[in-house]
């Protein structure tokens, strides 16, 4: 086994420079204990609501992951017009980032959307506005990834990746309008389980524990969104940096 | 403040033209300017930034610093100039499918010459390739297509011809039919730049004459006062150095 | 140079549409292969149903459209593959040609490609599911073009793309078929009320949503064009 030089030697060219930040920091550490206390209030402080029963505490995830998608896929917008008007390599590299946190907040929505409807609305999935739009958004961000990795040259990828990033976004209303035009003129079945959470009805006020919980979950998963993004922000400035030197 | 002493337009200008990809710089500050009627003869080793310099110059290329005109327009800014401007590479740009004479004549419309017929007649027997204009390029020899390429080139009678090792696959009389049209383009006022490995061949057009390493132009000279032969010796101990240099 | 006038932009589009016809006619690969594509998938599905159960007038406009698209995309991807062979698009991008003039003629070939499939498909659909001939049929055509007009925007784009990536032919289906998804859609359902003899008030909401598509995207789509360009 080779040994570790411990003298102050020049530094290998193969690692980046010393100045730049490491991916995990405070901001995460902090984000992290947000969540955890999410659950844990969620869980044991939170009522049990009195028509969906327990289900409904996927509530807390679900709509702060939604949200917190969405934030993140903005920022995938706004790299991707930065970049294209400034040619700024970081306007790329934080499109990328956000891209891939968004993607995994995309998959919770779309993992627990299912897994609480399936308890309150008595089906896995339905075709409804929002829910198609959501799927939609995961289809062009993996769309996104897959077209960043197929292709080797820096400039091009960033370029490639924007315009998609971009017609995506754009897409999107398109999809709304087309899906909610099919509900308007095909009603859809009455579902079977009465409840507050119904596709068309507005929900009901919650009482304070409730939106109190409700609102930590914005804020924790807000928080690790963002903490996520910079931490996928340094990773890719350090692998880039790194890949400079080597070159 | 006193007006420059001299505002001639160049026909071929570079001022301090770098282009990086990643940390690599391929062409690292190379200015210089030619008149019409001028020929630089470019040479260099594989690797020395010759077709970068060259992709820069015809406008497919952004610069990352530095400017590139050609009569004293910036190509990627200045659609319209690029009439002035014909490329020949290595590769022959042509569609395997239609025919000599269509692939000229396809070309003589995307200048918007009046009579594209005639010009590519013209510049098909200039190339001497009359007699095989109706056959599908993908039929004609590797020599033959050259030629049809150079054809291509040439239809618009450009006024600068920017030409990336031109005389691979020509045999004898090909060469001949592409030194001779040279030469009458030069005589046209037509300013050239000729990147070749066959020293002899360059500098027997060539005004000038420059040895590109690692992105930078290690020489410069004016062609007519050169020994052929001492040139080549100096040039081969220019490159030794360089790849002992790199190590 | 006295005998040269700036090529326009509809000149420009207009020649290289007619040159990627010509060399698509001389190799008729593509043509062939997408219209036997085509006509195979249209039976294909036809044996797949049960057509006891569901009515073929039914199940036709959904077969249609699929059909479509994944024939369209058959097309699409060798719209600019064809430039690659030589490095062909080098002396487009030399010349003064307008960037987005290359689009639109690229656009444009790819249009009619397309739409000399549909002239083929429509009937051969109207033949295997006995479906009303007439008037009918001419505005399914027309719902066809439409749909086209949106298939080929956005897919002469993404082909641009994808050609220059080491995934080519899975990249270019894949970015483009969620972007399909609203056109066949609309172009579905609109069909299905128009082969059932609804009124046109039934079906217009939906042609209004195709024909919106198809603006917005071949604008976007054309700004979007030059960046997907060598810089």
């Amino acid at each position: 086994m080779t040994s570790v030089p411990t003298s102050a030697a020049a530094p290998r060219a193969d690692l980046p420079p010393a100045t730049l930040p490491r991916p995990f920091g405070a901001l995460f550490l902090l984000a992290v204990l947000a969540v955890i206390g999410l659950y844990i209030r969620s869980i044991y402080f939170t009522p049990i609501e009195a028509v969906q029963g327990a289900a409904q505490k996927i509530y807390y995830i679900h709509v702060p992951a939604a949200i917190s998608a969405y934030l993140a896929y903005s920022l995938v917008a706004l790299g991707s017009v930065m970049h294209l008007w400034l040619h700024d390599a970081r306007a790329d590299r934080l499109a990328e980032s956000a891209a891939e946190v968004g993607l995994v907040f995309n998959t919770v929505v779309l993992t627990s959307g299912p897994l609480w409807a399936k308890p309150i609305w008595n089906t896995w999935w339905t075709w409804d506005a929002r829910l198609t739009s959501t799927l939609f958004l995961w289809f062009i961000f993996a769309a996104y990834l897959v077209l960043r990795g197929a292709i080797d040259e820096p400039a091009m990828r960033a370029r490639f990746a924007a315009v998609l990033a971009i017609l995506g976004v754009l897409l999107i209303p398109f999809i709304h309008m087309s899906v909610y035009l099919f509900r308007t003129l095909h009603p859809m079945p009455i579902m079977l389980q009465p409840s507050a959470f119904q596709p068309n009805n507005p929900a009901p006020p919650l009482p304070p524990v409730m939106r109190t919980t409700f609102f930590l979950g914005m804020g924790a998963f807000m928080l690790l969104c963002v903490a996520l993004v910079v931490a996928r922000y340094r990773y890719a400035a350090l692998r880039d940096a790194a890949a400079e030197a080597n070159s | 403040m006193a007006a420059p002493a001299e505002s001639r337009v160049h026909a071929i200008e570079a001022t301090d033209l770098v282009r990086r990809f990643g940390r690599r710089h391929a062409v690292d500050r190379v200015s210089f300017s030619l008149g019409s009627g001028d020929c630089l003869a470019l040479f260099g080793p594989n690797g020395a930034g010759k077709t970068t310099l060259l992709r820069l110059l015809a406008g497919l290329l952004r610069p990352t610093a530095g400017e590139a005109t050609i009569n004293g327009a910036a190509l990627r800014s200045d659609q319209d100039a690029r009439r002035n401007v014909g490329l020949l590479t290595h590769q022959t740009m042509l569609y395997p499918a239609l025919t000599a004479r269509e692939n000229v004549r396809f070309a003589a419309g995307l200048y918007g010459l009046r009579d594209p017929e005639t010009a590519a007649s013209e510049a098909l027997a200039l190339m001497r390739v009359s007699d095989r204009a109706e056959v599908p390029v993908r039929s004609l020899s590797r020599g033959l297509q050259q030629r049809v390429s150079i054809a291509r080139a040439v239809v618009h009678r450009p006024r600068v011809l920017l030409l990336d090792e031109p005389y691979t696959g020509l045999d004898a009389a090909g060469a001949a039919a592409l030194t001779g049209m040279l030469r009458e383009l030069r005589a046209a006022g037509a300013a050239l730049v000729l990147v070749t490995h066959n020293l002899g061949e360059g500098l027997a057009i060539a005004s000038h004459a420059a040895v590109m390493l690692a992105g930078r132009f290690t020489r410069f000279d004016d062609a007519t006062a050169l020994d052929a032969a001492g040139y080549g010796a100096e040039y081969v101990q220019l490159v030794m150095a360089a790849e002992g240099a790199r190590g | 140079m006295a005998d040269e006038t700036a090529p326009g932009f509809g000149a420009s589009a207009w020649l290289i549409a007619r040159k990627d016809l010509t060399v698509e006619f001389r190799t008729k690969t593509a043509f062939f292969s997408a219209m036997v594509f085509t006509v195979l998938g249209i039976a294909i599905f036809f044996f797949a149903w049960d057509s006891t159960a569901v009515a073929s007038i039914d199940l036709a406009p959904g077969v249609l459209w699929v059909v479509f698209v994944f024939s369209g995309l058959l097309a699409l991807q060798r719209s600019f593959s064809v430039e690659q062979s030589d490095r062909a698009m080098d002396a487009l991008l030399v010349s003064p040609v307008i960037r987005e003039a290359i689009y639109a003629g690229k656009a444009i070939a790819n249009l009619l490609f397309i739409c000399a499939i549909q002239l083929i498909a429509v009937p051969a659909v109207a033949l295997f599911y006995n479906l009303p001939l007439g008037r009918p049929l001419l505005v399914l055509l027309g719902m066809a073009w439409l749909t086209a007009v949106g298939l080929v925007a956005i897919g002469t784009l993404f082909a641009s793309m994808a050609v220059n990536t080491r995934l080519a032919e899975l990249l270019l289906p894949m970015l483009s078929l969620p972007f399909f998804v609203p056109l066949v859609m609309s172009a579905s359902y609109a069909s299905t009320k128009l082969l059932a003899g609804r009124p046109a008030a039934e079906w217009w909401p939906w042609l209004r949503i195709l024909i919106g598509f198809d603006i917005v995207f071949l604008v976007a789509c054309t700004l979007a064009f030059p960046f997907t360009l060598e810089e």
